[in-house]
């Protein structure tokens, strides 16, 4: 047997290995989805994965289910489209931090403020890995990109915070050194009726990497591994011991509002009354 | 899928690997190794614990619990 019974049931595996760098992490947020589909026990044809440009919008070309590669920043609108067509549908959408927050913001935070029934999973390298490293709304303040090649002077998104504030039901954060969190709050997401997110932190060796001296992807995975604190254990800590540290978690669960595909099918059931 | 682990060994796919080393730095036994040609080796098989790790972090679904059988 070539490959893991996981990859021969959801990718498309003639298309593999994929053209992904060696070390970046999206090779690993994309194995804890098919991991979270196969645990949820979905049928492939009732799940439609969505994605946008960049590197990480590549994702659905290797995976075996219904699979649309739109514009940069537009996958979220095609997306609505799919989810009011066909509300039985699972739709998830595959974002970079680029697509997702820079080009695709309003898109993002409309999708969110609707509490429409799509799972948004962010692929945040914190840079444009696809066009050359160029600084993305999640590129922290004083790293380099070609684009900040003095430092970057902004102050970056905290995206799955955007999220909730912009009226997504589920939101979370993880990274990919912690891919067995990431598979079990992907397949909430994907369980979750309203608009869900999961910023899923990804390594980016190539551009980010090299651009801000941060080494190997082995280095970059150990940086996840010992920056990034749950929000809950991150309570008892003090400002000291939290110093240069991220929060990851689970930022919202609200399972009471209603979800937008089936409050349009109400309208359009009561018109067909009348 | 519900195999046990006698029934699991480690399997790589050489001509997947990539050799970014992850799964070698994050094996908590340390039996993962590269070859001559820096792709992935299993060095020490008796001492692997089929817990997984080096699956659940490769980005190149190279290397994987698989079952003993379907050779
Ligand atoms: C309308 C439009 N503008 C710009 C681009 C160029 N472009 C392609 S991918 C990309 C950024 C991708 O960054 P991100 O979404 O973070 O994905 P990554 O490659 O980092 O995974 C840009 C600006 C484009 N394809 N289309
Ligand atoms: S450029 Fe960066 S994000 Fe793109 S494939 Fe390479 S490592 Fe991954
Ligand atoms: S299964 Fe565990 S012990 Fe065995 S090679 Fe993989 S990480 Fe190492
Ligand atoms: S993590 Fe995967 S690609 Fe990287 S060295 Fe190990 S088997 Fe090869
Ligand atoms: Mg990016």
């Amino acid at each position: 047997m070539k490959n893991s019974e996981l990859v021969s049931k959801y990718m498309r595996d003639s298309r593999l290995p994929h053209i992904w760098c060696p070390g970046c992490g999206h090779g690993i947020i994309m194995h804890s989805i098919i991991r979270a589909i196969e645990n949820l026990g979905l049928d492939k044809d009732k799940v439609t994965i969505v994605s946008g440009i960049g590197c990480s919008s590549r994702a659905p070309g290797y995976m075996d289910f219904n699979t649309l590669h739109t514009t940069h920043g537009r996958a979220l609108a095609f997306a609505t489209g799919i989810k009011l067509a066909k509300p039985d549908m699972k739709v998830i959408v595959i974002s970079g931090d680029g697509d997702a927050s820079a080009i695709g913001g309003n898109h993002l935070i409309h999708a969110a403020r609707r509490n429409i029934g799509i799972t948004t999973i962010v692929f945040n390298n914190n840079i444009y890995g696809m066009t050359g490293g160029q600084y993305s709304p999640t590129t922290p303040h004083g790293d380099f990109g070609t684009t900040a090649p003095y430092g970057n002077i902004d102050r970056p998104f905290d995206i799955a915070n955007l999220a909730a504030a912009a009226g997504a039901t589920y939101a979370a954060r993880t990274t990919a050194f912690h891919a067995t969190q990431m598979t079990n709050y992907i397949q909430k997401a994907i369980a979750h009726e309203g608009f869900s997110l999961v910023e899923a932190i990804s390594v980016c060796p190539t551009y980010y990497g090299r651009k801000n001296k941060k080494g190997s992807a082995v280095a970059m995975m150990n940086f996840l591994k010992e920056s990034f604190v749950d929000v809950k254990a991150a309570e008892r800590m003090t400002p000291e011991q939290l110093q240069g540290k991220f929060l990851m978690g689970e930022f919202k669960h609200n399972t009471q509002l209603p979800e937008y595909s089936a409050e349009y099918q109400k309208i359009v059931d009561r018109l067909r009354k009348e | 899928m519900s195999k046990s682990k006698e029934q699991l060994e480690i399997k790589i796919n050489k001509n997947w690997c990539k050799g970014c080393g992850i799964c070698i730095a994050f094996c908590p036994k340390k039996v993962l190794g590269f070859d001559d040609n820096g792709k992935v080796n299993m060095n020490d098989r008796e001492n692997c614990i089929k817990c997984g790790q080096c699956e659940l972090r490769c980005p190149d679904f190279a290397i994987f619990l698989g079952g003993i059988d379907n050779e």
